[in-house]
């Protein structure tokens, strides 16, 4: 029995690391899920490092247009980080919630995320419309191209960010806390949580990087 | 063969999933995350608009402070660690890792010396 036990040890821990890891088989759906979508999301990162390359080397492109020191404002830019940050909190707290099947403190967590994407929103397109209408939309220069792509995609991922979430709600009312839906929701605070990840790169290197004078 | 530790399988854990805490303990994970994140946030805001440092130090400090604060939010928000259950996520996030320096940094390499080595415009027109 102990020389079995012996060699399969070995077995278990080819590289003699001290760690003997059995396998029994193939991960649960819940792992291949949220690690499938942690791939994707690494992915989206190294798509939004293109826009934060281009931007590095367009952000003194202004062709006699504004420069960015001219155009950002960091009052607006400081309460946009605040929201995206509690946003990003409060959503945790839906995860809790839903991990332990609360819909009271899920739903609470969920508007209340819902409420904070969508003022960071309503400022991001309140600062675009106002730069539009000054003339200096993304056609003006290669800087302001390099800017708008870039914040405008991360724009468009919160905004597909709150449409997910208001399905997750909608899901989680007419069908309850199953396995399906607590998978969805996990997905869902990888990607809103991913998505603050990229707005801490934004407005460090756009908008105060950027906006050095 | 004493020295060996068991780890029973199954339990990687999916991107984003903690161990097994009490609520409690989660939300305090969660409170010191956007504690620390606030932190770095205000900090950064002040390095960008304040006299008090050396000027050139300022773009460095900038950078440093986002690389601390995406730390802060893999750490308390992603849930990555470096246990052996996070083997997995952490490789994958190497290699997204070394995409994006690889991008990001090589452009800008790249690009800053095309910048140097071009004659100025007038020149190049005159060439013509």
């Amino acid at each position: 029995m102990a020389m079995t036990a012996t060699a399969d040890h070995a077995r278990a821990d080819p590289h003699q690391i001290g760690v003997v890891v059995e396998h029994p088989g193939p991960a649960p759906k819940r792992i291949v899920t949220a690690y499938g979508f942690w791939v994707f999301l690494l992915s989206d990162i190294v798509m939004f490092s293109c826009f934060f390359a281009a931007y590095a080397v367009l952000s003194g492109q202004t062709a006699g247009g504004p420069k960015g020191a001219e155009i950002f404002e960091q009052r607006n830019v400081a309460i946009e980080t605040v929201c995206l940050l509690l946003s990003s909190f409060t959503c945790g707290m839906a995860s809790i919630a839903a991990d332990v099947r609360n819909r009271f403190w899920f739903y609470l967590g969920m508007t209340v995320t819902c409420v904070l994407g969508l003022i960071f929103l309503a400022i991001e397109f309140r600062e675009f419309a106002d730069l539009v209408a000054r003339g200096y939309g993304p056609s003006r220069s290669a800087f302001l191209t390099a800017f708008f792509s870039l914040v405008g995609c991360h724009g468009l991922h919160v905004s597909a960010g709150v449409l997910w979430l208001l399905t997750m709600m909608a899901q989680v009312f007419a069908k309850g806390f199953r396995a399906d839906v607590l998978r969805r929701m996990m997905c869902f605070a990888l990607f809103w949580h991913a998505l603050d990840i990229i707005w801490v790169g934004v407005f460090s290197v756009v908008y105060l990087l950027g906006g050095a004078p | 063969m004493s020295d060996q530790t068991h780890v029973p399988a199954g339990h990687d854990l999916a991107p984003g999933e903690e161990e097994q805490h009490s609520v409690g303990t989660r939300i305090l994970g969660y409170v010191v995350g956007l504690a620390l994140a606030l932190l770095l946030t205000a900090t950064s805001f002040f390095i960008a608009g304040t006299d008090l440092v050396w000027q050139p130090s300022i773009p460095v400090a900038l950078i440093v402070l986002a690389i601390a604060q995406m730390g802060v939010h893999l750490v308390f928000f992603l849930h990555i660690t470096t246990g052996p259950d996070n083997t997995n996520n952490v490789l994958a996030l190497a290699f997204g890792l070394l995409v994006v320096f690889l991008v990001v940094g090589g452009t800008v390499w790249i690009m800053a010396h095309l910048n140097a080595n071009m004659p100025p415009m007038d020149q190049i027109m005159r060439m013509q």
